[in-house]
């Protein structure tokens, strides 16, 4: 019989083994990684109806809209985050794991933002020119939100982690999280705008990535700490 | 220390004590604000207001640091007081953000001519209601009180590392977004004659914010222990 120290996955082998596996369960229902995209198009196509056709408003306001939108998409992959692990008893399992919980609940984040953020970001541009976004802050409007996306992912678990032992915790898990993403919304429209202004996008760019860094460094730690907290309740 | 029938005997000794405190501070501070105090020469007598509003503020901004305080000390330490005091900071803090923005609004209605302004600090101040609220709501919603307290502990402490963050992004959305909204006029020292009573009545409301969480714990501690002995013993004489 082999000592639990040899038969332990190392570190890395681990993250990788337990990002492959989320990604594989993320991608096996493919709608439920396409139904944010659908979201996001048609919250895109609400603000038009709703606020007028008019493309020169439009092109001012599409900053913001299409922040707003990322913003409430993330909502909606953040209440499914930690659910099915939850329920079929795998979060059990990596609690018990001999790899520290903070590290593959890491593992998993990163999944779901390769398949959600990530996703969004590279699909953007199509609905930055439906908005009549200048065409020059495109690339700021990816950056932004490739490193945007990545914080509102992690602070998103932090929430998800809190309430996925309780039922129907979707509508509490937004009233706790919209307000810690206030910082990520408000460095995302104004590197979009910045650009439109055609001024220099880097400052707030510098800032959102370092966000995004100090989300990774300590949000893992608190999903930890919450997602114990469930499996005790 | 720290067991439940302690805190209960010298809470109580505290409260009868820093109660009668509380009221005559509020009543001095109160009276000198509104009937001393000179009135201002550009805005009359409705900056009076302020005696109520800034402390609100300032109180409800500190509370949410002494929430999150003591949600470190009950995970770190697992002290069950801490929790309960914890919980009791949630809506103490939450009413006094209320109070703060809805005094502002009074204020703003006859100084800017408008009860709502998206300015930096109201903003701020709405989003701090937002994190109180999330608490209290997640503490509601779970069944199991001790998980309850834990995750709210856990909550409170994420709040308290964005909440400089988030004070200074929306400084930044604000300086960016000026345009054609109203700015506090120019820093003008205040005069003596008003800071005094603005100061007592700031100390009087942390007074009341601590006695009215303390009266919080206790009544928490009389409805969780309603079935054990210390209470029952103690109810035969006086509560």
């Amino acid at each position: 019989m082999q000592s639990p120290e040899t038969s332990a996955l190392s570190l890395g082998g681990a993250f990788a083994a337990q990002f492959r596996r989320h990604l594989k369960v993320l991608l096996a229902s493919p709608s439920d990684a396409l139904n944010p995209l659908l979201f996001f198009l048609m919250v895109v196509t609400l603000f038009p109806i709703g606020l007028g056709p008019d493309p020169e408003r439009l092109a001012v306001m599409a900053p913001g809209i299409l922040w707003v939108v990322a913003l409430l998409a993330s909502l909606m992959v953040s209440a499914r985050l930690f659910g099915s692990d939850y329920e079929d008893g795998s979060l059990e399992q990596m609690a018990l794991a001999p790899q520290p919980l903070a590290w593959l609940a890491g593992a998993e984040i990163m999944a779901n933002w390769v398949v959600s953020g990530v996703l969004l970001s590279l699909v953007s541009p199509l609905f930055a020119l439906m908005l009549g976004l200048a065409s020059h802050a495109i690339p700021i409007l990816v950056l932004s939100l490739l490193m945007g996306s990545l914080s509102l992912v992690l602070v998103g678990a932090i929430g998800s982690a809190l309430t996925v032992s309780i039922r129907r915790g979707g509508l509490l898990l937004s009233l706790l999280i919209i307000p810690l993403n206030v910082p990520v919304l408000v460095l995302g429209t104004n590197a979009v705008t910045e650009a439109i202004l055609g001024g220099n996008s880097m400052s707030w760019l510098a800032l959102q990535g370092a966000l995004a860094l100090f989300g990774l460094a300590l949000a893992p730690f608190a999903v930890a700490a919450a997602l114990r907290i469930s499996l005790d309740s | 220390m720290g067991s439940p029938p302690w805190f209960y005997r010298v809470s109580g000794a505290l409260v009868r004590w820093l109660l009668p405190v509380t009221a005559i501070v509020l009543i001095l501070g109160a009276l000198w604000g509104l009937l001393v105090a000179p009135p201002d020469f550009r805005q009359g007598n409705s900056y009076r207001i302020i005696y109520i509003h800034v402390p609100a503020a300032v109180v409800a901004l500190a509370g949410y640091y002494v929430m999150a305080v003591a949600g470190a000390v009950s995970l770190i330490w697992r002290i069950k007081m801490a929790d309960v005091a914890m919980r009791a900071v949630a809506p103490v803090g939450a009413t006094l953000t209320a109070v703060a923005l809805f005094t502002g609004a009074i204020w703003g209605k006859p100084t800017w001519g408008t009860w709502w302004v998206w300015d930096a600090r109201i903003t701020s101040m709405l989003i701090l209601l937002f994190l109180y609220l999330g608490v209290v709501a997640l503490f509601e919603a779970y069944e199991n009180k001790a998980a309850a307290a834990r995750a709210c502990a856990v909550l409170s402490l994420v709040g308290m590392v964005n909440i400089p963050i988030i004070y200074k992004s929306v400084d930044w959305w604000y300086s960016l977004h000026q345009g054609a909204s109203i700015r506090f006029t120019g820093a003008s020292a205040i005069d003596a004659s008003m800071l005094y009573p603005l100061l007592i009545m700031i100390s009087g409301f942390y007074c009341l914010f601590t006695v009215a969480v303390l009266m919080n714990m206790r009544s928490e501690l009389i409805w969780t222990h309603r079935q054990s002995g210390w209470l029952r013993d103690l109810s035969g004489e006086r509560v």
